[in-house]
């Protein structure tokens, strides 16, 4: 079955193999994104985010899963040179990390439930599952982000995470934490792991350094990058050919 | 890389999988058992006709809502009722947009691609309420 949930200003949609069966635990999954725009929003005045930021309650106030989140905004800020930040404008901003670890945790929930067979896309960013059908793995296109109606290539897999990063439709949307300023050099960055959360965050940060990303992407392990600059070239890293169609 | 260039928008989006799998709107009586297919979940599109109108589905930059005509069990047109009009970068964007979006979705229905990574923000918009029209007409 199949479900496009309207949240965290975006559009989440679940392909989920599992017929009719799945149709509570896809539920409790979509109950959940809510539970969790509720705590991390931006937009929302009450949200623990909001209210964390604003000083009118501390870290023990806000629920765990707060802790757990700015905990690995924390690692992949690290793990990134400082290119991914908690604080992108002056203000407590985890979402950049919230929507990959939503849809991570929507994919736990679906996999306890025993609906394996997967897919879920948080506003263009994708964990795959377990495969849709046997004998053939989850195709994902990636989007061309110069040439609309364009896709760059089409990435197989199963047990994967697919995330990216582009200025896309609405112009410069990602700032350098180093300068302030709007990231240049890419037009988009894709990147494949093992879990959003970390590959989604590390999409952004990629972006965030533009020409410096494909150094970076080839001696991070885990992860494999697809990348087209300004000027429309294109490179990846040594591994990404694997997972091609 | 050029083999993989294939000329699919960022809306195709599983419109294979909308279009072809069971919907989950349906009472199981609109529909019949697969004849040919042999998965579970294959079933005959109901031969619905006229036009279904999709939710609204608000988008950072405006709400987007789309109805779809149905015919034969197919889509046959999209019509944009509602996009993002706040200023003259939205209007730019849904004039070159939506007509790739509308031709890709009636083009889609071939198309071999479970979903698509990059997608945008007005896209995923149209996605949403072209998914909710698909269930309401039972394709």
């Amino acid at each position: 079955m199949r479900h496009a949930e309207p949240v965290m200003g975006t559009v989440f949609s679940f392909d989920v193999r599992h017929g009719e069966q799945a149709r509570p635990a896809v539920a409790s999954a979509v109950a959940l994104l809510h539970r969790i725009d509720a705590v991390f929003s931006t937009y929302r005045p009450d949200s623990a985010i909001s209210r964390l930021d604003r000083g009118e309650i501390t870290l023990r106030d806000c629920p765990p899963e707060v802790t757990e989140v700015l905990d690995l905004c924390a690692r992949v800020e690290s793990a990134t040179d400082g290119y991914f930040s908690v604080v992108p404008s002056h203000h407590l901003d985890p979402s950049a990390l919230v929507k990959g670890w939503a849809v991570d945790r929507a994919c736990d929930l679906l996999r306890n439930a025993g609906c394996v067979r997967h897919c879920v896309n948080g506003g263009g960013d994708v964990r795959l599952g377990e495969p849709p059908e046997p004998g053939r793995p989850w195709r994902i296109g990636i989007a061309h982000p110069l040439r609309r109606g364009e896709l760059l290539c089409v990435v197989e897999g199963t047990e994967l995470a697919v995330a990216t990063s582009g200025t896309a439709e609405r112009g410069d949307h990602i700032l350098d934490p180093h300068t302030g300023l709007p990231a240049r050099g890419l037009a988009a960055i894709t990147l494949l792991g093992a879990d959003l959360t970390t590959v989604d965050a590390y999409a952004t940060a990629a972006f965030a350094m533009g020409a410096g990303a494909h150094a970076w992407a080839e001696r991070t392990g885990g992860i494999e990058a697809l990348a087209v600059t300004d000027t429309g070239t294109t490179w990846r890293t040594s591994g990404f050919a694997h997972h091609l169609r | 890389m050029r083999r993989a260039l294939l000329a699919v928008v960022v809306t195709v989006l599983g419109l294979v999988l909308l279009l072809s799998f069971k919907p989950h709107e349906v009472s199981p009586a609109a529909l019949r058992p697969a004849a040919t297919s042999g998965t579970d979940q294959a079933v005959d599109a109901q031969r619905a006709q006229g036009s279904v109108t999709g939710a609204s589905v608000d988008t950072r930059w405006g709400p987007v809502q789309v109805a779809i005509t149905v015919s034969g069990g197919r889509i046959s047109a999209v019509d944009v009722i509602q996009a993002p009009d706040g200023n003259h970068r939205d209007i730019e964007i849904n004039q070159r947009a939506l007509p790739i979006l509308i031709q890709e979705t009636l083009d889609a229905q071939s198309a071999q691609i479970d979903m698509v990574s990059g997608a945008t923000y007005t896209s995923e918009g149209y996605l949403g309420s072209l998914q909710s029209a698909i269930d309401q007409a039972g394709l």
